[in-house]
């Protein structure tokens, strides 16, 4: 082999033992940090059947907020709250007529699986009867769930809602 | 009426634009330039035409035809004038008609310009431009309909563009009005700017694809897109800015970037085009980096219309709780066509693409790669962005469990490879072309390396113990040094030989290169805007207290009295509630802050903070809950973010930095001169 070719070869040789290195340490990073800060996204149903096993994992869960169950203490600024099981999947809630519909169901409905919140952090303002409520936090081994983050959702306020109030014209 | 004049606007402007795609098609057939032309001309027709349906669209929201359910769902009788006419981009079906409305406006604006030099060109870029449209003029015309009324039929009430049979037309009194939470000046901002920069990054990618289909892939096509990929490269950059800072003003989180998936799906462009923006002096200079310009101007377009996507079909759960829509499939189809087409013409040439100067020839700490290592970090942080985005959707698809990742994740893993960039930054523009060692850069970088060791120590004198920070701040700190070293020098050197004083210099200096020092000036923002990240990021105190009035909240040395609370009605008819407190540091009174909430009629309450900035930090104080405040028990939330002024203020220095480097020249041509660039380079050697 000539020496230029193999000065060549060195040549690429470096920037791809460079590449590697730097893909590598991206992917260590995505996977360390994935590892690290992945949240389980679950349903009331889904956290309340598989309990046992989700001690300290990162929980995501979203319910309908009941709002007679609502307690806060604005000294403290504990707060509390029961939520109801609404399906996971944005398929199944419009199959059962949207979001509103599948929350007022949720809440009226007694036979849902409950799930009591626990909050520490200003009332936000959207908390109300009929909210969806998203939150990230752990299982307690007391069947409690301690939510972190609290994100509220009131369904189809400025979303395509249909004139409640209308006037007939020609 | 006007609502079918804008409709019937909107059914011939689709078919112009699909008359201009397949003229220029045709043209390029039968090698008829009769063809091509008249695409170009159907392209300019697209302009005025879209024009005229925006104009009927604002026409029917500024005079209040509620019968028009879009109408009826962004405005109502008391918004003023001005957030009428913005409500035309205050939802999913306004939203969409103007970006057809800028699109056809690039696409025109590329019509006309010279193609003396590069008429070939002409016949794809008007395809690409013109299906680009379409694709966007349908979804308005099949999914998305800007103009359907509300009609009463037997069965309930339901929007549509033509009356069902046996109903009555539905005309309501009022509307809904906007969201409260996009009546604030940066929300009326920030979607213009950041669809400017989205829809601009079209005309990159259609020439690249004009150069991959005739296989005229010289310099030419990057040298035209250069400038088209500046500027929208500082509209998409406003646009982010201008959202970061709404969300600082009007959410009340006390921040501004929440790695929200929206949020991300608007960095992606931007996070392909900032690499693109570097290589590209490569490509020009030295003919490397060919097949990796091509990609990232390819990835740069499918995540313009992957974030527009993702934004506009509801697929992601978001704090920017757009509509649910059916428009995803289209994109899908879309995105996938896109992709077939790019990937098969990018093979095809791949050959062609060859570099001219073999990247082995050159050193690990030439320019060049030095320059392909940033394209990497980037291309690490894009990534990582992108992996944030799509891995509930994966997750779900393969354990059926959606696991989200929250901000941490972006932290952790953005975190090091910012700081790799950093570092970058602070050699790359003292490395040497091709032929540096760590030698030649070792003699270019001590002289700012000697302030930049100071950093650390000064900082941790100062009682900084944070690891992260001492890092992050002495990177900063480099880039600086490193920067305004590089200002010194060329303007030294420049003194000396032409005998001008400094400051002149400095001026001509700058004025000859605009495009360096244009870079420069945007490195130097970029660190103040890292300065108010970290500031932010690792420094951000906070408390929440509930008090009554005549009682304090301590932070870092502030004390916040609460003065009074009133409660009054606004002309537009919310509710607002408004705290006083007066804040003093160290016994001295600074001023006074006014946290308020406005209860809107219709049920929605909107948070509105009060912040008190200045270099060093920012007080920003919200006044939480709207129910149970009374003047005995109030409770608020007290920020005290460090040095994030440094962000908004490195935001206007990064645009002036970007103007200069992307202002018109008198003849870009001469100035851009290869020759002139080597010669300078050489000089500094």
């Amino acid at each position: 082999m000539k020496p230029s070719s193999i000065t060549g070869m060195w040549g690429r040789g470096k920037f791809i033992i460079g590449g590697v290195l730097i893909l590598a340490a991206v992917v260590y990073l995505i996977v360390s940090s994935t590892a690290a800060s992945a949240e389980y996204f679950m349903t009331v149903d889904e956290l309340k059947a598989k309990s046992a096993s989700l001690a300290g994992q990162n929980l995501r869960v979203s319910g309908a907020v009941i709002g007679d169950s609502i307690q806060y203490n604005p000294q403290t600024l504990n707060l509390t709250f029961t939520v109801a099981q609404v399906p996971g999947d944005n398929a199944t809630v419009e199959a059962q007529g949207g979001l509103a519909v599948v929350l007022h169901q949720a809440v009226i409905d007694p036979t849902r699986t409950h799930l009591t919140v626990v909050y520490h952090g200003p009332r936000p303002d959207l908390l109300k009867n009929e909210a969806q409520a998203i939150m990230t936090g752990h299982l307690g081994p007391d069947g409690i769930f301690y939510a972190d983050e609290l994100l509220l959702k009131c369904p189809t306020k400025y979303q395509e809602a249909v004139p409640s109030q209308v006037v007939s014209g020609g | 009426m006007v609502a079918d004049f804008g409709f019937g606007i909107l059914v011939l402007t689709f078919l112009v634009a699909l008359y201009s795609a397949g003229a220029a098609f045709y043209g390029y057939k039968v090698k008829d330039d009769r063809w091509v032309e008249s695409a170009r001309r159907g392209m300019f027709l697209t302009f005025p035409l879209v024009t005229l349906a925006a104009l009927s669209l604002i026409y029917l929201l500024v005079t209040g035809h509620f019968e028009l359910s879009y109408v009826y769902a962004v405005t109502s009788l008391s918004m003023p004038l001005y957030l009428k006419i913005t409500a035309l981009w205050g939802g999913q079906e306004g939203s969409l008609l103007f970006w057809s409305w800028l699109m056809s406006a690039f696409a025109s604006a590329v019509m006309l310009r010279k193609w003396d030099r590069d008429r070939e060109f002409l016949p794809w870029v008007a395809l690409v431009t013109a299906l680009t449209l379409a694709f966007f003029l349908s979804l308005s015309l099949f999914f998305e309909n800007p103009f359907t009324r509300w009609w009463q039929t037997s069965s309930g009430e339901v929007a549509a563009m033509f009356p069902p049979a046996g109903s009555i037309p539905l005309i309501p009194p009022d509307g809904q009005g906007l969201n409260p939470l996009l009546r604030h000046p940066g929300m009326i901002i920030h979607p213009p700017m950041l669809y400017t920069g989205f829809v601009a990054f079209v005309i990159p990618y259609a020439f690249a694809m004009a150069a991959l289909i005739t296989g005229r892939t010289d310099d030419r096509w990057i040298r035209i897109t250069r400038r088209w990929t500046l500027w929208a490269w500082l509209f998409l950059s406003c646009g982010l800015l201008l959202g970061m800072r709404w969300a600082y003003d009007v959410l009340g989180w006390g921040g501004y970037w929440g790695w929200d998936p929206v949020e991300i799906a608007a960095l992606l462009p931007w996070l392909v085009g900032t690499p693109f923006l570097h290589t590209v002096m490569i490509q020009e200079k030295r003919g490397m980096f060919k097949q990796l310009n091509m990609i990232l101007v390819i990835l740069m377009y499918v995540m313009v219309i992957f974030g527009t996507f993702l934004t506009r079909s509801g697929v992601l759960s978001s704090v920017h709780a757009f509509a649910e829509s059916n428009i995803g499939p289209m994109f899908f189809v879309f995105i996938g066509i896109i992709l077939i087409t790019s990937i098969s013409l990018l093979i095809y040439r791949w050959g062609d693409l060859k570099s001219e100067t073999e990247l082995s020839s050159t050193s690990l700490f030439s320019r060049e790669a030095l320059f392909l290592l940033a394209a990497l970090l980037f291309s690490g942080i894009f990534v990582v962005c992108f992996w944030g985005i799509v891995f509930p959707l994966v997750s779900e698809v393969v354990t059926g469990q959606q696991i989200t990742v929250g901000p941490p994740f972006y932290k952790q893993a953005v975190g090091p490879l910012f700081g790799g960039l950093l570092f970058l930054m602070g050699i790359a523009p003292l490395s040497a072309w091709t032929r540096a060692s760590l030698k030649t850069i070792g003699r270019a970088v001590w002289k700012p390396a000697i302030p930049t060791a100071l950093v650390p120590p000064l900082l941790a004198a100062l009682g900084m113990r944070s690891g992260a920070a001492l890092v992050g701040f002495t990177l900063v700190a480099f880039v600086v040094f490193v920067t305004l070293y590089e200002f010194w020098r060329g303007a030294a050197a420049r003194s000396r030989s032409q005998k001008e004083n400094f400051l002149l210099a400095l001026w001509h200096l700058a004025g000859r290169n605009r495009r360096r020092y244009g870079g420069y000036i945007i490195h130097l923002a970029m660190m103040m805007m890292a300065l108010g990240i970290l500031g932010i990021e690792l420094f951000q105190t906070t408390t929440q207290q509930t008090i009554a009035t005549g009682q304090s909240i301590q932070l870092n040395g502030y004390t916040l009295r609460y003065d009074s609370l009133a409660q009054f009605t606004y002309v537009d008819g919310r509710i607002v509630t408004r705290a006083v407190m007066s804040v003093y540091r160290g016994g001295k009174f600074l001023g006074q802050l006014y946290p308020r909430y406005d209860y809107y009629p219709d049920g929605q309450p909107m948070t509105i903070p009060a912040i008190r900035s200045t270099l060093a930090d920012d007080i920003y104080i919200v006044l939480v809950n709207w129910e149970n405040v009374s003047v005995l028990q109030t409770p608020f939330k007290v920020y005290d973010n460090p040095l994030v002024l440094w962000l908004w203020i490195g935001g206007f220095v990064f645009i002036f930095g970007t103007l200069v480097a992307a202002w018109p020249d008198a003849d870009p041509l001469t100035v851009l001169a290869p020759g002139q660039e080597v010669r300078l380079a050489g000089a500094r050697l």
